[in-house]
């Protein structure tokens, strides 16, 4: 098994009902880099996120085959403990979802949940995933305050810090700063860009440029099929594909 | 958004092909200017540099509004990247006709001489190489603009020739050694709008293919090849 790639795709196909969202997908997500996946509605990025941590079990009439493996080992099994997944790789959404309990209470929830209850530890951990956050100095002072109280983009930042809690090795954000201004949108890169170095990372946008500030790789889906992927750089300065091209240059999507 | 950069880059296209064909003209205009000991064709020359330096500044200005309003990618960023470098080279290309013209007004005071210097096939061979780049712009041939790169080495080549013909006329007639040195200025200058051509060659390779040939082995074999010189 390769260290380096986190993990190894092999002939996805993901259905619901008739619709096949994803097809003949084969792609390495490589460790400890953030990977970009962009492409117009509908193109199956989403759905390719989803099948990363199983969410896509949670809808009824979705069906998975092909291979996904996290370090080697085959996420699909049937027997796979799907919570352990999903602590191992964890999941930002476009909505930031707080908790109606304090900053201090949505951070912990988590490791609440599945057992830790020493106050000290708690403290540290919640200290640790707030500074990750890039959230730890504006509200250092409140953790108090309900997390409702937060403004939008401080609220990702702590649903970003409560998946950091669970102390994952794998984050998925689908379209994290879709709601949010410049200014919060460039803290949410800053803190991914920082945790590259210890988390692997994997970021569906719809805004290219922002796959291009901050991924390492970047993977363009459409109409459920991988058509390009490679370093960012590559695919925004000479992209393999013409649809590609087009793609990014703005000309569809 | 796509549509208005899609707008701005047709126009910066055309301001582009505007100061190619000026360029062009203008080689043109002061290579005919030497072979005619025309002055008048040469004044013309001069006088028109302000006009192809202010359209370059006008490409310049056009591609750095296309960067800064719309962050161009892919296809798009290579075109304006491909037309900043281009431009520029046009625009020296412009000056070293201006510097032609000027040696033929001087030239043209000097006796007429009887030694068999090939400038003009040397300024024939710039010329052509010069339209054809400019063809394969227009066109978006890559393999017009490598044929390019190799045809350099006859230039290069035809100066040498002239040079080693000055030194020899030199010391057979030290009297004439000004006019001998115009014409070998004539001859590094255009042999300089050869190198400009090769560059805007090779911007035209990296603007289709998106891949860098200057100072690769690729195209310096190719023009070793054309050489008969083995790699």
């Amino acid at each position: 098994m390769n260290e380096a790639v986190k993990f190894s795709v092999r002939g996805l196909e993901v259905r619901f009902g008739d619709v096949v969202a994803l097809r003949g997908i084969d792609l390495e997500v490589p460790a400890r880099s953030i990977l970009g996946a962009i492409g117009p509605a509908g193109s199956g990025k989403t759905a390719f996120l989803r099948a990363l941590n199983r969410l896509n079990d949670l809808s009824p009439n979705c069906r998975v085959t092909g291979q996904v493996l996290l370090d080697g080992e085959d996420i699909n099994r049937p027997e796979y403990d799907v919570v352990r997944l999903r602590k191992r790789v964890g999941m930002v959404f476009a909505l930031p979802v707080p908790l109606p309990m304090s900053i201090f209470d949505n951070v912990t929830y988590g490791p609440r949940l599945s057992g830790s209850r020493k106050r000290g530890q708690l403290q540290e951990r919640v200290e640790r995933s707030l500074r990750a956050a890039f959230l730890w100095e504006e509200v250092k002072d409140r953790l108090d305050m309900s997390g409702m109280r937060l403004s939008g983009g401080q609220q990702q930042r702590l649903c970003l810090a409560r998946v950091l809690a669970m102390e994952p090795e794998v984050i998925l954000l689908d379209e994290p700063c879709s709601g949010l201004d410049p200014v919060s949108t460039s803290r949410i890169e800053e803190a991914l860009v920082a945790l590259k170095s210890d988390y692997t990372i994997v970021l569906v946008t719809n805004n290219t440029k922002q796959a291009a500030r901050v991924a390492d790789r970047t993977v363009f889906f459409l109409t459920g099929e991988v058509i390009e992927c490679g370093p960012t750089a590559q695919i925004f300065t000479a992209p393999r594909d013409q649809r590609t091209n087009d793609y990014v240059s703005g000309r569809f999507g | 958004m796509s549509i208005h950069m899609q707008r701005e880059i047709e126009s910066l296209k055309r301001r582009i092909l505007a100061l190619s064909a000026e360029v062009e003209s203008d080689l043109r205009a002061a290579v005919q200017a030497v072979e005619d000991r025309n002055p008048k064709l040469a004044q013309e020359v001069i006088n028109g540099e302000t006009r192809t330096n202010s359209m370059e500044v006008d490409v310049e200005e056009e591609c750095l509004k296309i960067l800064a309003l719309y962050q161009p990618v892919a296809a798009d960023l290579r075109y304006i990247i491909a037309v900043l470098k281009i431009n520029q080279d046009l625009e020296r290309i412009g000056d070293l006709a201006v510097h032609i013209a000027e040696r033929s007004l001087t030239l043209c005071e000097q006796p007429r001489l009887d030694i068999p210097f090939r400038i003009g096939l040397m300024a024939d061979k710039t010329r052509k190489q010069l339209k054809k780049v400019l063809d394969a712009f227009v066109n978006q041939r890559e393999d017009e603009a490598r044929a390019v790169c190799v045809g350099d080495g006859e230039i290069d080549d035809l100066n040498h020739e002239i040079v080693a013909q000055v030194k020899a006329a030199i010391l057979e007639r030290p009297a004439l050694i000004d006019t001998f040195l115009y014409i070998m200025s004539i001859a590094r200058h255009l042999e300089r709008i050869g190198d400009h051509t090769t560059n805007i060659a090779e911007d035209l390779i990296y603007l289709i293919e998106g891949r860098i040939v200057r100072h690769t082995a690729e195209v310096s074999d190719k023009i070793r090849k054309a050489d008969g010189v083995r790699p």
